[in-house]
Parts: structure tokens; sequence; C-alpha cells
């Protein structure tokens, strides 16, 4: 599907005022009853320092524009193949870059935008943890994909043999790329279908998107992530 | 992963520990040894959890030369192993004996 | 305290705990005998460690109430797996409630765990949310980066999030490590095995020269405690103000002056010859009284 029929399918054709340039979007678009602010990355993106700081001024923009009026809130859409993997970027402090896109997601938040991400494509990393985790609520479109590094990398990383970290990847979703483990383990909040309707998913989606982060406990309802909120528990209430 | 239990025969320990106490780093070549109270008074059990495979049989000698050597009875130490030599093995458990003899 | 000139690099979580706070002060939470163990690492053929490589609690430090976490490099390259990554976040959530004069973390981490890598993002992305949580709350949260394994990945960010960032020259911070880069981008674009390059682009004296690190110290325990205890009474005195949206414009101007002023540059040299070290080449060997001296004359 080409972008501007993902658009259509989303936001319903004409609900949707979005500019692509480059790998970056940006615009605003129509869920249910409410305008929101679209902000996201393209094609794959590698996320660098410029595009980090293109997201974070959109995002400082938008609670700029709604300092004295009820905050609109503000759909991310991701896809990332993680982070621009350079010397130069990394010289000048690229997680940086990317703490600074998440200190503007948190201002956004703590001023009463409710944050939504729709994944498209990939989201993988580093380009995932900037922006589009940090949402209230994550959809994935069917056919996202959601990883930290694919087996073969693993493999050379960690020097298990890929026959076993594939054999392993069919029964645990601790490691295994894909959308489905992330969902398992509460850090996907839905997965959609093509059969969906979109505009109405998106609208409840956002109906139901909270700035709490329940996504440990969320892990532990669907049994993908079994120790993570009885562990923080145990030292919170230490 | 291996792992296995041995109670081994030692003096009791002169004074009870007062609580857990944790040696090394389990690390490439390295151990932790973690040290607890045990159930008995004259004999020390050890739990090992080892990523090398059919080395049980030097970890019986280096065991029982340190419950041999030490007064352990009635402790219980618990082990995770990424590969030490029986020298590092021995140098880590004699620390942990150290630790709560202090 | 006492005299003795201990590494802070070369020493493990524990003994940089114990040094770094005053002394009987620390009380661990979730410690090793409750064997809150990784239950992935098993089926991998990976050793566990009884607490899972990070080590969490209350202590004081100079008189203060903290919190502390502290990586351990060496299991696993401090990597943030399930548990580990529970943990921390965990002793932010308490933070909320107990209200410690700061938070310690002292990071050593390569980032995520690749062999429960999907629980380590998340969890990187949980304790993310929670350091800004906790800091939006008037609770600072200081990192301190002088390990082995300095903080990448996840952790770089998670450093970056924090209220202050104590490095020594031997720390490194970053996101991709410079391994990873050479791996998928060719040896010349970022040769791993030239520590002293790597040590120019990650490094302490270059993090300090930017902005990125807010203190550099000598790598030895105590430095490390000085600078904590210092920045804990300036919070005392100067409460930490939740991130402003003039805050954040501010800062976007700074990191987009940054990427225009150094846009092609690839090596800590251009960044100190901008900051007005006459001699770049040299700036690695001076001693960290020298090199602050020098921050302190020019900025």
């Amino acid at each position: 599907m080409s972008e501007q029929a993902i658009f259509d399918r989303l936001f319903g054709a004409g609900g949707h005022d979005i500019a692509s340039t480059g790998l970056f979007l940006h615009g605003s678009a129509q869920v249910g009853d409410k305008r929101v602010t679209v902000i996201g990355t393209r094609d794959h993106a590698a996320i660098d320092g410029p595009l980090a700081l293109r997201i974070a001024a959109a995002i400082l923009q938008a609670v700029r524009a709604d300092a004295d009026t009820a905050p609109r809130p503000i759909l991310f859409i991701a896809d990332t193949q993680g982070q621009a993997l350079s010397r130069h970027d990394e010289l000048l402090g690229l997680n940086g870059y990317f703490a600074h896109v998440a200190r503007c997601v948190d201002l956004a938040r703590r001023h009463g935008h409710r944050l939504l991400t729709v994944i498209n494509g990939e989201a993988v990393s580093g380009g995932f943890l900037a922006f589009g985790m940090l949402a209230d609520r994550i959809c994935a479109l069917p056919d996202a994909q959601v990883r930290v590094m694919d087996l073969r990398a693993m493999a050379r990383v960690t020097r298990i043999s890929l026959e076993r970290l594939e054999e392993l990847a069919g029964v645990s979703p601790v490691f295994a790329p894909g959308a489905e483990n992330y969902w398992r383990m509460g850090g996907i909040h839905e997965i959609w279908s093509t059969d969906d309707n979109w505009p109405d998913r998106l609208a409840a989606a956002l109906a139901s998107a909270t700035d709490t982060d329940g996504r440990a406990a969320i892990g532990l309802e669907r049994g993908g992530r079994l120790l993570a909120a009885p562990t923080a528990q145990l030292v919170a209430d230490a | 992963m291996e792992q296995f239990t041995l109670t081994l025969p030692s003096s009791p320990l002169p004074q009870d520990i007062v609580r857990a106490a944790i040696c090394g780093v389990v690390s490439s070549g390295n151990l932790e040894v973690l040290v607890e109270p045990g159930a008995t008074r004259d004999a020390c059990e050890i739990v090992v959890n080892t990523s090398a495979h059919g080395f049980r049989d030097i970890w019986e000698a280096v065991l029982k030369d340190f419950a041999a050597r030490h007064d352990v009875g009635g402790l219980r130490l618990s082990i995770n192993d990424a590969g030490a030599t029986p020298a590092v093995v021995s140098l880590r458990l004699d620390q942990a004996f150290e630790t709560c003899a202090a | 305290m006492n005299g003795r000139r201990i590494s802070y690099f070369e020493a493990s979580a524990r003994m940089r705990l114990s040094g770094l706070v005053d002394a009987d002060s620390f009380s661990e939470f979730c410690p090793p005998e409750l064997r809150q163990t990784s239950p992935h690492l098993a089926q991998l053929g990976a050793p566990q460690a009884f607490d899972d490589g990070v080590v969490v609690g209350r202590a004081k430090l100079a008189g203060h109430a903290v919190l502390v976490a502290a990586q351990e490099g060496r299991f696993i390259g401090g990597s943030v797996g399930e548990v580990h990554g529970a943990k921390i976040r965990g002793l932010l959530d308490k933070a909320l409630v107990k209200r410690p004069a700061a938070v310690l973390l002292l990071a050593d981490s390569g980032g995520v765990r690749l062999h429960e890598a999907n629980a380590g993002l998340i969890a990187i992305s949980e304790i993310m949310r929670a350091v800004l949580r906790v800091q939006a709350a008037g609770i600072p949260v200081f990192a301190l980066v002088g390990g082995s394994c300095g903080a990448f990945g996840g952790m770089g960010i998670v450093t970056r999030l924090c209220a202050e960032v104590v490095m020594s020259e031997q720390g490194r911070l970053g996101l991709s490590g410079p391994e990873v880069i050479e791996t998928v981008r060719g040896v010349e674009e970022f040769d791993s095995r030239d520590r002293a390059l790597v040590w120019r682009v990650t490094g302490g004296k270059l993090r300090r020269t930017l902005g990125e690190a807010t203190r550099l110290v000598d790598d030895l325990i105590p430095a490390f405690r000085a600078a904590a205890a210092d920045l804990i009474a300036r919070y005392q005195a100067h409460p930490l103000a939740p991130a402003s949206l003039v805050a954040l414009l501010d800062e976007q101007a700074r990191l987009a002056a940054r990427s225009e002023r150094f846009a092609g540059a690839r090596d800590g040299r251009e960044i100190w010859q901008a900051a007005g070290f006459a001699d770049a080449s040299r700036v690695p060997e001076l001693s960290v009284a020298e090199f602050n001296l020098h921050l302190g004359e020019t900025s």
C-alpha cells in the first residue's frame, strides 16, 4: 500500500493533511471528532541527529500551539530501521539527541496531550525507543516488523548458532523479532488486521489512552513478561 | 547449563553467620559464590550451576578440598559459574569463607 | 574516608557502591539471596547471576538519603534484561514515594541484553519513562559513568535523560558502540580497535567538552563520591524544576547549533579545537584538573 493509501485508510480520504519531506512526516489528521497532530518517520528511516531534531521541533511546536487551548492529541507514525550508524553521529552524541526527543514527548504528555503511535513498516531498537515507544498507546499495522536486531546479527554478537536461535525463536517471545512477541510482552498495545476498520480502531485507541505506563502489568496479564511487574513491585515495596 | 548439589562433611563454622554474603562476579572464566546459613551444623551444602559441561569430577575435588581446609559446617554455598579454572574457584571460595568468618 | 586510591573503572558494582556511599549505610533491595534471576538465560546456555547484574538499594551520601542502582559491567556487559530492568524501574517508582535527595544510577552497560532482547528494549523504555517521571516530580537522577562498558544503547539514552552526568575520562557514552558501527559500515567508518580514536569519539573528555557530561572526575571512587555529594548539596539549595517548554526550546537550539557547527566532524580533536584548546591533539594527555581548569577559563 502506498503512503497516501495508508493515510486514506487511517483517516479517510480527505481526512488528512500530512506533508512528507525526505524521511519526515508532519501534518494533521482527523481521528473521530478530534483533530490530531501527526509526526513521523518514513521509508524505514535511519534516525540521525537532524531527523531527531525535526521530530523534537514538531513536538515542541505542537505543545506551544496549544498552550492556551485544549491540548490536541499527537499521533506518531513510526517507520524506522533504528538509529543512524556513523562515527559523526556518535561523536556529536546521538544518544543525547534521542534523550532530547524523549524529554519533548514527556513535556507533551505533562501538558495533557494524549500520545498515540502507529507502527507502519519497521520499528527497530534505538529508533523506536526515541519516540514511538514512549506514547501512551502503541498500535501496529498488519505486517509491522518490530525488533532489536535480526537473528543473524544476534547470532554473531551472542556467539549462539543461528540454527539454535531460529529453533528457540519459535517457542520464546522474549528475544525473537515480531510484533506479536511485543504484544505478548506488553510493549505493543494492539495489532490491527487488514479487515479492521482503522479509523474506528484509531478513535478507540485514542479514547483508551492514559498517561500511566501500564506495560509491565499488560505483559504479565498476556503471559509474555511474567517477572517485570512483580520484580519492580518487590523493589518498590522493599 | 549443568547443575548439581554436594553435601560435604565439615566441622561447624565457629560462629553463626549474620547475613548472606556474595563474592565474585559471573563473567567469562569467573564465578560468584553466595554464602548463606545451611540446614545442618556438621556439613556444608554446595549448589553448583555451571556453563561448562562435564567437569563434575574436578568440581568435587576442589570443593572437598575446600570443606577439608576450612570449618564450613552449617553453610550453604550457591555457585554461578562461567567456566572458571579450579584455581579461580578455590580463590573465590576462600574469599567467601573469609567474608563470613570476618 | 580512607586514602586508598581505588579505580572506579576496575571496581565491581558492589565495590563502587560501598566506596561511594556513607560507611555501613547501604541496604539492598531484592538482594542475591532472593534469587530473582533471569529465567531466559539458561535456555541459551548462558549462566545467570543472583542479582541479574544490578545492585539496587537505599543509602546515605554525606548524610542525605539516596536511592542507588549499580550495574555490573562484567556480567553480560551490564546488559538490561527483564529482571535487571525491572529492578531499576522499581527503584525509580520507589523514589516517587520516598523522595530521596537524589537517585544515583551507576551505569555500566552496553544496553539491551540480546538473550532477552524484546524484554530488555521494553524495560529500557519503561526506565526512560520512570526517570522522566521522577525528575518531573523534582527528584534529580544522577548518572555516574566510569565503568568498562560505559553507557551505550538504551542506557546511553537513559544516561542523557538524567539531570547530571558525572564521567571519568575512562568512561564512555554513546548510542551505537564502535564495534557495531564497524561491523555494519566498515573499518574505514570506525576502527573499533583504535582505542585512542574510540575515546576521542565517546570518552569522558569529549562528552564533557560538548556538555553531555556535566562533571569530569578522576578514575577514583572517592572522586565520584565527592562529585555526587557536591551535586546533592547544590540540588538541596536549588531544587530541580521540571523541564519547561522554554528550557526544551533552548536545548533544541543548542543541539541544532552543534549539528550545524560540527556538520562534518568525525573526531574529538575538531571539538576540542573549537573549544579553544591550544593543542587539541594533546587533550587526552591533560590531567583532569588541567582539563577542568581550561574548560572553566573558556566556557
